[in-house]
């Protein structure tokens, strides 16, 4: 399915205008990091895709749907956002039953509902944590719980609204590998991120976002390496790429292994 | 003298099993800058708790072992006392901000309004402390109405505002975008230079090796590596126990095993990374001016 976003404007209730007319297309199965300094718009932005903010003027279209005629539950067929913070998402008394709410509200079968809640505890390592309540586990399990809940619910579109803040090495290695088998079964992955390093190694596509517009949108590499243009929305390119360019290697590199290939060159 | 001493710290959260801070000592002197790291359940919000009263003031459970900050010992003392000398900023930031107050100005005040500061005082701290972490111009802004990071800031001013001895930091800068992040380290550090003793919870580790005095290394509620910044750092033991580390410290040591990496050394900022990989004869050492 694919994402039409056209002259986007978007002015919040107390005046406070957030969007400054974005255009954007998204093509079904493209992996996509957001990346912006804070109230830059990006959550503005994706909580239009499924329809949770309406556009002060311009449309947002999944494929033929316009988010301006279809309500927000009709909207999570297609687009499944997980949010910033867990605990703004979770309420249900188990795991189990937590991420079954999804499903059972699209209208799959017990069956369907059945598989489609295994496959997310499996993805998510929760599978041992089924019966228990979202809220004994620590804010790290609960992310993984917000996150197999949207899973779930096998919308051709996932939002995650920076996944791995506040996460461990172990947990974000997790959050990369669902990302991955995403991108394996062909859904279309839109992240918020402040982490630069974790976009730079798991996104093919990254744009950049200042004062509600874009600043930059193109393949990982570009945009991550233009140093300049990134500083003045509050983006540092990633580690890697900053140590390539200090030691004047000649292309722009984002990850352990294209750093040392450009360096035995 | 110590600022901060935990002599043998054990405390259980109550009904619970296991306890979440096992036999900690940890001695911070006045102005010093520590980093706490470690993975996920591994005891630094609660290292936190204690340092700041809430653990056993507010959250009860079973504490054993002596905890004492400023002067004063914990068990003999009570959480009113306790704000005047030590703040903490929450991990998340939801969870901190009053829901009392209309504005972020109002919202910085709160503490000092609490603690019974004269009108006008208050007013100039507030706008001192809105200064030093750049919100000046969210001061007539809901607190609600903002991003996350901008939320973070505020929780963070909020505390500032108090002048605390003491200051105590969950991942104050987890929603913040990259360079907000340093800046907002490097006015930490500053604060610490001027006296401030801090602790603060991290997971980002190139900020952390650039502008802290000690790290301290969590695992499993237990105190596992202690030291300067750059040897806790790039030890071994902390890949193995699933701490994140620095993407320079892990492109030397891959390069160390590929003959690429010449010193004895890993590096974790990058004038280190920079400094070593331009050993290597290949390619040209020539760095570009930064």
């Amino acid at each position: 399915m694919n994402i039409e976003i056209s002259n986007l404007q978007f002015t919040y209730p107390s005046g406070v205008q957030a969007l400054f007319g974005v255009s954007l297309n998204i093509n079904a199965g493209e992996q996509v990091a957001i990346v912006g300094q804070n109230g830059a718009g990006k959550t503005t932005l994706v909580k239009h895709l499924n329809g949770l903010l309406q556009p002060t003027s311009g449309h947002v279209r999944i494929e033929d749907w316009d988010t301006k005629e279809h309500s927000v539950s009709k909207m999570a067929h297609r687009v499944g956002y997980v949010f910033q913070n867990p605990d703004e998402q979770l309420f249900s008394k188990n795991v189990g039953l937590e991420v079954a709410f999804g499903p059972k509200n699209l209208g799959y079968t017990s069956e369907q509902i059945q598989a489609l809640v295994k496959d997310a505890l499996g993805m998510t390592e929760l599978s041992d944590k089924t019966e228990t309540n979202p809220y004994d586990l620590s804010p790290t399990w609960r992310k993984m719980v917000a996150i197999a809940s949207i899973i779930a619910m096998a919308t051709p579109i996932v939002i995650f609204d920076e996944p791995t803040t506040g996460q461990d090495a172990a947990n974000i290695a997790r959050i990369a590998n669902v990302v991955k088998v995403l991108r394996e079964r062909g859904k279309t992955v839109i992240t918020i991120t402040h982490d630069i390093d974790f976009c730079a190694e798991n996104f093919e596509r990254v744009i950049a976002m200042s004062q509600g517009k874009i600043l930059l949108d193109g393949k990982a590499n570009d945009v991550l390496g233009q140093a300049e243009t990134l500083a003045t929305t509050f983006v540092d390119p990633p580690q890697l790429t900053r140590l390539g360019k200090r030691l004047g290697l000649e292309q722009t590199v984002r990850n352990q292994a294209e750093f040392l290939a450009a360096l035995k060159k | 003298m110590a600022i901060i001493d935990l002599q043998n710290v054990t405390y259980k959260y109550p009904l619970t099993d296991a306890p979440a801070l096992k036999s900690v000592n940890l001695q911070v002197h006045e102005g010093e800058f520590v980093a706490v790291i470690g993975p996920n359940g591994a005891g630094k919000s609660t290292l936190c708790y204690t340092i700041a009263g809430f653990v056993p003031h507010f959250f009860k459970g079973e504490l054993t072992g002596s905890v004492e900050v400023a002067g004063s010992e914990s068990s003999k003392s009570n959480l009113h006392e306790w704000v005047l000398n030590v703040g903490l900023a929450f991990q998340n930031p939801f969870n901190q901000i009053s829901g009392a107050k209309y504005t972020v100005f109002e919202e910085i005040a709160f503490g000092l309004e609490n603690i019974g500061v004269p009108r006008e005082e208050m007013k100039s701290r507030v706008e001192d402390a809105l200064k030093l972490t750049g919100i000046s111009d969210l001061a007539d802004r809901s607190p609600y109405s903002l991003s996350g990071g901008q939320q973070q800031r505020v929780a963070l001013t909020s505390i500032l505002v108090m002048h605390p001895k003491v200051l105590v930091l969950d991942e104050p800068t987890s929603q913040m975008d990259p360079i907000g992040t340093r800046e907002v380290f490097g006015v930490i550090r500053k604060l610490s230079e001027q006296g401030m003793t801090v602790v603060m919870v991290e997971h980002k580790v190139e900020w952390i090796a650039e502008f802290a005095d000690k790290v301290v290394a969590l695992h499993d509620g237990s105190v596992l590596l202690e030291g300067n910044p750059q040897a806790v750092l790039t030890s071994d033991l902390l890949t193995d126990k699933g701490f994140g580390i620095s993407r320079y410290t892990s492109a030397a040591r891959k390069a160390k095993e590929l003959g690429m990496w010449k010193k004895d050394k890993l590096p974790v900022t990058l004038d280190e990374a920079v400094e070593g990989f331009s050993l290597t004869p290949n390619p040209s050492p020539q760095r570009r001016g930064e």
